[in-house]
C-alpha cells in the first residue's frame, strides 16, 4: 500500500511541487491544504502516514503550521510530521521533540531542492524516525561545544554525531562518510561511551538520547 | 548626635553665605534696575550672569548638603549666529558686520524671556531673610550655652534646654531650606519642555540616521549577495539551455552548480532577514524570541519571561536586538559562562535585565555596542543602565517605560470605601441646608427683620443661643462641603495633587 501524505503549504507553486514530488516517489497525497485550521482538520480526519507542514500559514502567518502540528500530535500521539520552514530555530526543534515519541522532522525549505535526500527524510519520518536539519544540529553543537565532554570527541566522531543527531542510521552514515558500517558502529560506541550514554541500536531512540544530551548539556 | 552637629554647622555656614548674599543682591538688583530705568542694558547680562553663578552654587550645595537634588532650570542657550551668504550678520531687520551684536541681542532675549531668571532673582532677594532664619539654631545654641555657662545657676537648665531645642530643630530647618530651593530654583515647566524637546529632537535625528544606515546596509547586502547570485543563476541556466542538446553531461553539472548558488542565495537572504526582523520574533513575540536567542548563544542562559501582552512591533524589535547585542557583548568581551535574562512587564513599562558572571568593566561611554543599544532604545524613550564593576558581575537593565500600551491600566490606588462615598454624597447633597438655609440666610433675616422667624429654626431658640447656633450652622455647612471636596482628593492624592498643586502654578513654572 502506498503511504498516505498530507501537505500544508500556502504558496501555490511550492505546494504543487511538493505534491508532484511525493506522488512521483510513490506517496498518495490525500490532502493538500493552505491554512492552519484546514491542516488541523485534515490531520485529525485523515490520520496520514506522514504530513509535510510549513511553519508559517494563513490566517495569522505566524507559527500557525507548527501549532496545528503540535495540536494534532497531542490528539494523535506519534503522528509523523515533517515541518518545513524558511529558517530553523532550536526553540521549535525542542518543542517538536518534547513529547519524545519520534516521527518528527524539521527541515529548511531549501532541502526540497535535493529531491532524493528530501524524500529519504520524509520516509524516515513516516517510519517513526527523526530528520533534523543539519543547521539545527550545527547550532546545537556550536552552542554546546564550549562545555562538557563534547570537546573530547575527535573530529571524525563529531561528524558522526552530527549525522546521528540528524536522524540517520548507521548505514546512511557510512554511505555519507565513505566508511564501513562497522567503523561507524565503532565510532558511535565511542561517542556514547564518551558522553556517558547507554548504547542503543534503535535509530530513533538514539537520536532522542543524543538530542536530550545536547539540550541538557547547556542548561 | 553627629547628624545634629553637622546640621547645625551647615545651617551656620549656609546662613552666613545667605547673609553675604545681601551684598550680591543689592549690586545685581542695582544693575538690573539701572538697565531697565536708565537704559544701561549693558549691565543686565553681567548681573544675570552673577545671579546664575550664585544660584548654580546654591543648587550644588542643595544636592550635597540638603539632600535635595535641584536640577538646572534654564532654557537652552541660543545657537551661535551664522553669517548670511553675503557675509553679513542679521538680527531682525538689521544687518551687522560682526556677529557681536546679534549674539548680544540673542543672549539678552534668552535671559530676559526665561522665567528662571526672574525666579533666580527672587530667590537671591529673599535669601538673606532665609539666612537670618538659618542662623537661628547656631545663635540660639550659642546664646543658650553662654547663658548656662556664665550667669545664674537657675539659667543652667533653661540655657541647656534652649541649646537642645535649637540643635534639634536644625535638621528640620535644613529640610525646609531645601524645599525652598526646590520651590524657586527647581526646573520650570518651560525648561522641562525645552529639554524634552531637545531630547526628542536628538532621538529623532539618531533614529532617522540609524534607519538610513540600516537601509544602506540592506541594500548593499542584497546587491552583493542575493542579487548577484540570481544573476549568476540566470547566466548558468542560459548556458545550460545552449548545452543541453550537445553536451547533456556538462549541462547537468551546470544545473547542480545553479542549485548550489540558489541554496547559497537563500542562506544569505535568511541571514539578512534575521538581521532585519527575526522570524521567530514575528511568529512568537519577544518572550520566545529571547528564549531562542538564549538557545543560540554559546553561554548557558536562563530566561524568565513575565509578559501578558505583546509590545508594539518596533519596540519589540528594538528590545530584541538590544538583548542580542548584550548577549554578544557578554560572550565576546565579558568572558562570561552563564547569563540570566529576565523580561518582565509592569504596568506600561517593559523591563529587561541581562546579568552575566563575566569579568565586568563594561563602560557605555567606550563600548560602541552599548552606545548603539542606547540609540536604538532612545527612539522609544527607553534607557539602558549598566552596572559593571571590575571583576563582575555585569548587569544591564533596559527600561522601556511606554512599551506596553495595550496593558490594561491598573489603578494602584485602593477604591474609596462606601462610607466615604456616603459622606461625600451627604456633603454635596445636604451641605446647603445648614450653610445657606439655616446659616447665612437666617443670619441675614435676623439682622434685617428680627420679628419674622418663618422657617429658621435657630430664631425660635432663646435669644442668647441664636447667634452661636447660626455660626455653628455656617461652620457645619462649610465643613460638609469641605469634607465632600477633600475626601476624594485625599484619597487619590497622586492624581489630583500632581495636577493642581500650587507648586505647579507657582510663578509661571
Amino acid at each position: 500500500m502506498r503511504p498516505r501524505a498530507v501537505i500544508a503549504e500556502d504558496l501555490y507553486l511550492l505546494r504543487e511541487g511538493l505534491v508532484h514530488l511525493l506522488q512521483a516517489h510513490g506517496f498518495e497525497v490525500v490532502a493538500a491544504v493552505e491554512s492552519g485550521p484546514e491542516l488541523l482538520k485534515a490531520l485529525t480526519a485523515e490520520r496520514p502516514d506522514v504530513a509535510v507542514v510549513d511553519v508559517r500559514l494563513p490566517p495569522t502567518f505566524t507559527d500557525e503550521g507548527l501549532q496545528a502540528a503540535l495540536a494534532a500530535r497531542q490528539a494523535v500521539p506519534g503522528l509523523p510530521i515533517l515541518v518545513l520552514s524558511q529558517h530553523v530555530e532550536q526553540l521549535y526543534a525542542r518543542e517538536l521533540l518534547a513529547d519524545g515519541s519520534g516521527g518528527i522532522g524539521y527541515l529548511l525549505k531549501d532541502r526540497v531542492f535535493n529531491a532524493d535526500q528530501f524524500v529519504d527524510a520524509v520516509r524516515r519520518v513516516a517510519a517513526g524516525g527523526t530528520a533534523m536539519d543539519p543547521e539545527v544540529i550545527a547550532k546545537l553543537l556550536a552552542s554546546t561545544a564550549r562545555h562538557g565532554p563534547l570537546a573530547a570527541l575527535t573530529p571524525r566522531e563529531r561528524e558522526v554525531l552530527e549525522l546521528m543527531a540528524e536522524g540517520r542510521s548507521n548505514a546512511a552514515i557510512s554511505q555519507r562518510l565513505f566508511l564501513s558500517e562497522s567503523a561507524v558502529g565503532k565510532h558511535t560506541a565511542n561517542i556514547f561511551a564518551k558522553l556517558g550514554l547507554g548504547p542503543s541500536d534503535d535509530d530513533n531512540r538514539r537520536v532522542l538520547a543524543v538530542l536530550t544530551y545536547l539540550n541538557a548539556a547547556r542548561s | 548626635m553627629r547628624r545634629y552637629a553637622t546640621a547645625t554647622g551647615r545651617s551656620l555656614l549656609l546662613g552666613l553665605l545667605a547673609l553675604a548674599d545681601l551684598l550680591l543682591a543689592m549690586v545685581t538688583l542695582l544693575g538690573i534696575v539701572l538697565s531697565f530705568t536708565l537704559g544701561m542694558i549693558f549691565l543686565f547680562t553681567p548681573a544675570v550672569r552673577v545671579i546664575r553663578w550664585r544660584t548654580t552654587l546654591a543648587r550644588r550645595l542643595s544636592g550635597r548638603w540638603l539632600g535635595r537634588e535641584v536640577g538646572p532650570s534654564y532654557l537652552p542657550p541660543p545657537p551661535p549666529v551664522r553669517p548670511q551668504p553675503d557675509g553679513w550678520y542679521r538680527y531682525d531687520r538689521q544687518l551687522y558686520k560682526t556677529p557681536r551684536w546679534p549674539e548680544w541681542n540673542n543672549r539678552w532675549k534668552w535671559m530676559c524671556s526665561d522665567p528662571a531668571t526672574w525666579r533666580d532673582g527672587l530667590w537671591l532677594l529673599l535669601n538673606p531673610l532665609m539666612g537670618v532664619v538659618l542662623l537661628l539654631p547656631a545663635v540660639a545654641a550659642g546664646y543658650g550655652a553662654a547663658a548656662a555657662w556664665r550667669w545664674h545657676p537657675a539659667a543652667l537648665p533653661a540655657g541647656l534646654a534652649v541649646t537642645a531645642a535649637a540643635v534639634a530643630a536644625a535638621p528640620r530647618l535644613l529640610r525646609f531650606y531645601g524645599w525652598w530651593h526646590e520651590l524657586l530654583l527647581g526646573p520650570t515647566a518651560k525648561s522641562l519642555l525645552a529639554s524634552r524637546i531637545h531630547t526628542l529632537d536628538q532621538a529623532r535625528l539618531e533614529t532617522a540616521d540609524s534607519q538610513a544606515s540600516e537601509l544602506r546596509r540592506i541594500e548593499r547586502d542584497l546587491h552583493d549577495g542575493a542579487q548577484a547570485r540570481l544573476v549568476a543563476i540566470g547566466m548558468t541556466l542560459g548556458a545550460v539551455e545552449a548545452l543541453v542538446d550537445s553536451d547533456p553531461a556538462a549541462a547537468k553539472a551546470l544545473l547542480a552548480k545553479a542549485r548550489d548558488a540558489s541554496s547559497t542565495a537563500l542562506t544569505e537572504l535568511r541571514d539578512l532577514v534575521r538581521g532585519i526582523h527575526p522570524p521567530v520574533l514575528a511568529e512568537r513575540g519577544l518572550g520566545d524570541a529571547v528564549r531562542a536567542l538564549a538557545l543560540d548563544s554559546p553561554l548557558k542562559a536562563e530566561v524568565t519571561v513575565d509578559l501578558k501582552t505583546r509590545p508594539e512591533a518596533p519596540v519589540e524589535s528594538a528590545a530584541y536586538f538590544s538583548v542580542s547585542e548584550l548577549l554578544t557583548n557578554a560572550a565576546r568581551h565579558g568572558g562570561a559562562d552563564r547569563v540570566w535574562i529576565d523580561v518582565s512587564g509592569r504596568g506600561k513599562s517593559l523591563r529587561i535585565t541581562v546579568t552575566d558572571d563575566g569579568s565586568g568593566g563594561a563602560d557605555p561611554e567606550r563600548g560602541s555596542g552599548l552606545r548603539g543599544i542606547e540609540r536604538r532604545l532612545a527612539a522609544f524613550d527607553g534607557v539602558l543602565a549598566v552596572s559593571s564593576p571590575r571583576g563582575g558581575p555585569t548587569t544591564a537593565t533596559i527600561d522601556l517605560p511606554h512599551a506596553l500600551v495595550w496593558e490594561e491600566e491598573r489603578d494602584p490606588r485602593p477604591r474609596m470605601p462606601r462610607w466615604k462615598w456616603l459622606i461625600v454624597g451627604l456633603g454635596y447633597g445636604l451641605g446647603w441646608l445648614p450653610l445657606f438655609a439655616q446659616g447665612v440666610v437666617a443670619a441675614v433675616m435676623k439682622a434685617v427683620a428680627p420679628e419674622n422667624k418663618s422657617w429658621f429654626y435657630t430664631l425660635y431658640l432663646p435669644e442668647s443661643a441664636q447667634w452661636p447656633m447660626i455660626a455653628f450652622n455656617v461652620v457645619l455647612g462649610v465643613g460638609m462641603y469641605a469634607a465632600a471636596v477633600l475626601i476624594p482628593i485625599q484619597h487619590s492624592r497622586e492624581r489630583w495633587m500632581a495636577e493642581a498643586t500650587p507648586r505647579r502654578l507657582w510663578l509661571d513654572r
